[in-house]
C-alpha cells in the first residue's frame, strides 16, 4: 500500500492551490455577494487545462488521473465552490459521459471543444418533479425518424445559461419506464430552447443555475449517446463518477474552513491566551482534522478505484455522503470558532458553510447516497 | 537567442524554519521545496519573451546546483515552459561554490542571456549572479526590473534611487532580476505538466571547488514582543511609548 502522491500529482495540486490562493481569492466575496459568474476564472482555468483535465490528450484533454482531479478539486473548493462546480460538471459529467459512451464522431465534434474549455457543458437530468427519482422523467424526446423532438423543462441546471453543450436526459418510450429514457447531446443555441432566470441561491451564488425549457427542439439522431433506451443507465454511470468530484468539493470546503479556523485560533486571544490554547477550541480542531482526513481518504480511494478500472460506485457514494456531511459539520464549527467574525463575510467561513449545505443536496442527496450504500451492504452481508 | 534561467531550490516561503539542536545546521525535515520566487519571475519573463517571439528566443534552459532532491523543482520549471534542464550534482556550499558550479556547467555553452534572481529567499546571499558573470567574463546588469529583446540587443530597465534607468547591452549577458520583471509567476498547465515528462534533464558532475566561507552557527530571531494596546483617547501615552520604548520617534 502506498499513500505517497506522484510528483505530477503534487504539481497539479500546487498549480490548483496557486491559482486559487492567488487569483480566485481576490474577488470571491464580491462574486458571491452579487452572484457574478466567474467568466475570467473559467477562461483562465480552461487555458491551464483544468476544465478537461480527465480527458484523453487525443481529445485535447489533460490526460490526468482521478486522484489528481480530487487534489485539484479540493484546492479550488477551499476558496470557491462556484468555480469548482463548473469544473466538476464539465469534467466528470459532461466530458466523461461523452468520452466513455460517445461515438468517435461525437468526441471529435463535441468533446474536443469541451475539453479545451472553449465550450462549457451542462448535464440536464433534474426536473421540477424528478430530482432524486430520476426514473420519472417528464421531458420527452419523441422519435421522428431522423431526429428527436424535445419537449419539457429541466431544473437546477448548473451552467444552464453559459453552457454551449447540453447533455439532456429525456423519455422516448414512456411505456418502457426507465428503459425508454435517452440521452441527447444538444446545442444550447438550438431553436426552441429558453432559459429561466438565474436562481438566487443560498450558496455557490456565482455559479450559473437555471431552469431550461425545451419547446419542439429538433435534435439530430446522431446526437443520441449509446443505444436507444441507454439514457437512464448513462445517467447513473456518469453520476457515479460525478460523485467523486462533489465529494472532493465538499472535502475542499471543509479543509478550507478548517485551515482558516486553525489560523484564527492561533491569532485570536481570549482570557489572556490564544484561543487555540483553550481545550474547547483545540478539541474542536482535533475532531475537524479527523473528519477531514477520513473524507480525504474516502475520496482518494474512490478516485484510485476508478483509475484502476475497478468498480467504484459504492466507494464514490460513501465519499460523497461522508464528505458532504462533515463539510456541514466542519464549516459550522469553523464559524463557531470565529465567533462573531465567523458570521460576517470578510472571514469567508460563513460562505463556506453556505456552500457546504449544497453538497448534501445536489448530484444525489445524502439520503440517496445512503440508499446506494445500504443496498450494497445488504446485498453483500 | 538562448536563455538560461538559474534556479534556486528553496523552502516554501511559509515554512517555519527549524534548526538542529546544536544550532549548527538548518533542519530541512518536512520542508516543501519551491522555485525561488525571484527565479520564478525570471523564468516567467523568459517564457513570455519566447511566446511573444519564438523566432527570436529559440530555447529556454533552467539550471540548478543541487542534489537529486532538487529535480522536482526543475521539472516544475519544465512544466511551466522551459525546454530543458541541467542539474549540477553539487549540493550545499556558499554563493561562490554555487556560482563556480554553474559557471563550470555553462562555460562554452551557447547561452545569450542568463537570468538570475536578485537573491534566494532562504539565504538572501544576493551574490551568485554577479559572481557567475565574473567567472564567465560576461557583462552583467543588476536590479533589472524589465527586460526586452530586439535582435541581438538586450534592453533592460533598472530601479535606481529616485527613478529608473534604461540600459541597452549586447549578449552574452548575465541579468540579475528583481520584482517587476514579470507580474504573476507562471502556473504550469496540464499540458505543460504532461510534456515535462519528455523533456531533457541533464545531470552534470560537480566541479572541484571549495566554498569560500564556512558557516559557524545560526541564531533564531528573537520572539516578537507582545502587542500593546493603547486607548485611542490616550494619544499622549502612545507618543510617550513610541519615544521611550519603541524609540522610533
Amino acid at each position: 500500500m502506498n499513500f505517497e502522491f506522484s510528483e505530477e500529482q503534487l504539481m497539479i495540486q500546487q498549480a490548483a492551490r496557486d491559482y486559487a490562493q492567488r487569483e480566485l481569492i481576490k474577488d470571491v466575496i464580491e462574486r458571491d455577494t452579487h452572484a457574478i459568474y466567474p467568466t475570467e476564472h473559467v477562461k483562465a482555468l480552461s487555458e491551464l487545462g483544468f476544465m478537461g483535465m480527465l480527458v484523453d490528450p487525443k481529445y485535447d484533454g489533460g490526460g490526468m488521473d482521478t486522484v489528481s482531479y480530487v487534489l485539484a478539486m479540493e484546492e479550488i473548493s477551499k476558496v470557491d465552490s462556484s468555480v469548482s462546480v463548473i469544473m466538476s460538471v464539465n469534467n466528470s459529467l459532461v466530458c466523461y459521459g461523452i468520452e466513455k459512451f460517445g461515438t468517435e464522431e461525437q468526441k471529435e465534434k463535441f468533446l474536443k471543444p469541451l475539453a479545451r474549455g472553449e465550450k462549457i457543458g451542462a448535464f440536464l437530468l433534474s426536473e421540477p418533479e424528478a430530482g432524486s427519482d430520476a426514473t420519472s422523467q417528464r421531458t420527452t424526446a419523441e422519435d421522428k425518424g431522423d431526429y428527436y423532438l424535445l419537449n419539457g423543462t429541466k431544473n437546477w441546471i448548473t451552467n444552464g445559461n453559459t453552457a454551449g453543450t447540453y447533455l439532456v436526459i429525456a423519455q422516448t418510450h414512456p411505456e418502457k419506464g426507465h428503459k425508454g429514457i435517452n440521452v441527447l447531446i444538444v446545442d444550447r443555441h438550438s431553436p426552441g430552447i429558453s432559459v429561466g432566470p438565474h436562481e438566487d441561491k443560498m450558496g455557490m451564488r456565482s455559479s450559473d443555475t437555471h431552469s431550461v425549457m425545451f419547446n419542439d427542439v429538433k435534435v439530430p439522431k446522431e446526437n443520441r449517446i449509446g443505444e436507444d433506451g441507454f439514457g437512464f443507465k448513462f445517467a447513473m454511470k456518469t453520476l457515479e463518477g460525478g460523485r467523486i468530484g462533489i465529494a472532493a468539493q465538499a472535502l475542499g470546503i471543509a479543509s478550507g474552513a478548517f485551515e482558516r479556523a486553525v489560523k484564527y485560533s492561533k491569532e485570536r486571544k481570549a482570557f489572556g491566551t490564544e484561543i487555540a490554547n483553550h481545550q474547547s477550541v483545540a478539541f474542536k480542531l482535533a475532531d475537524m482534522a479527523v473528519k477531514i482526513e477520513n473524507a480525504r481518504n474516502l475520496c482518494l480511494k474512490a478516485a484510485w478505484l476508478k483509475d484502476q478500472g475497478k468498480p467504484y460506485g459504492y466507494a464514490s457514494a460513501m465519499a460523497k455522503y461522508y464528505a458532504a456531511e462533515i463539510a456541514m459539520e466542519v464549516t459550522t464549527e469553523a464559524v463557531q470558532i470565529h465567533g462573531g467574525y465567523g458570521y460576517v463575510k470578510e472571514y469567508h467561513v460563513e460562505r463556506l458553510m453556505r456552500e457546504a449545505k449544497l453538497t448534501q443536496i445536489y448530484e444525489g442527496t445524502s439520503e440517496i447516497q445512503q440508499i446506494v450504500i445500504s443496498r450494497q451492504v445488504l446485498s453483500e452481508f | 537567442m538562448n536563455i538560461l534561467v538559474c534556479i534556486s531550490n528553496v523552502p516554501d516561503t511559509t515554512t517555519r524554519i527549524k534548526y538542529s539542536a546544536d544550532m549548527k545546521a538548518v533542519d530541512y525535515s518536512g520542508v516543501q521545496w519551491i522555485i525561488n520566487p525571484w527565479d520564478e519571475l525570471a523564468l516567467t519573463r523568459a517564457i513570455e519573451l519566447k511566446e511573444a517571439n519564438p523566432a527570436l528566443v529559440q530555447k529556454i534552459t533552467v539550471i540548478t546546483a543541487g542534489g537529486a532532491d532538487a529535480e522536482p523543482t526543475l521539472r516544475k520549471a519544465l512544466a511551466c515552459g522551459a525546454d530543458d534542464a541541467i542539474r549540477v550534482d553539487a549540493a550545499g556550499g556558499d554563493s561562490l561554490f554555487t556560482a563556480t558550479q554553474l559557471a563550470h556547467a555553462v562555460k562554452g555553452e551557447p547561452f545569450d542571456v542568463i537570468l538570475c534572481g536578485i537573491e534566494s529567499s532562504d539565504y538572501n546571499g544576493s551574490a551568485v549572479g554577479g559572481m557567475l558573470a565574473e567567472l564567465l567574463d560576461y557583462n552583467s546588469v543588476s536590479a533589472v526590473s524589465s527586460l526586452n529583446l530586439e535582435g541581438n540587443s538586450v534592453k533592460v530597465t533598472r530601479e535606481i534611487d529616485g527613478g529608473k534607468q534604461s540600459i541597452e547591452t549586447a549578449a552574452p549577458v548575465v541579468l540579475i532580476v528583481q520584482k517587476g520583471i514579470a507580474i504573476n509567476p507562471r502556473i504550469p498547465s496540464m499540458r505543460g505538466i504532461m510534456t515535462a515528462r519528455t523533456k531533457s534533464l541533464k545531470v552534470v558532475a560537480a566541479a572541484a571547488a571549495s566554498p569560500g566561507s564556512k558557516v559557524v552557527g545560526y541564531q533564531a530571531p528573537p520572539q516578537k514582543s507582545a502587542c500593546k494596546m493603547i486607548d485611542p483617547e490616550n494619544m499622549d501615552e502612545l507618543v510617550h511609548l513610541l519615544h521611550t520604548e519603541a524609540r522610533v520617534i
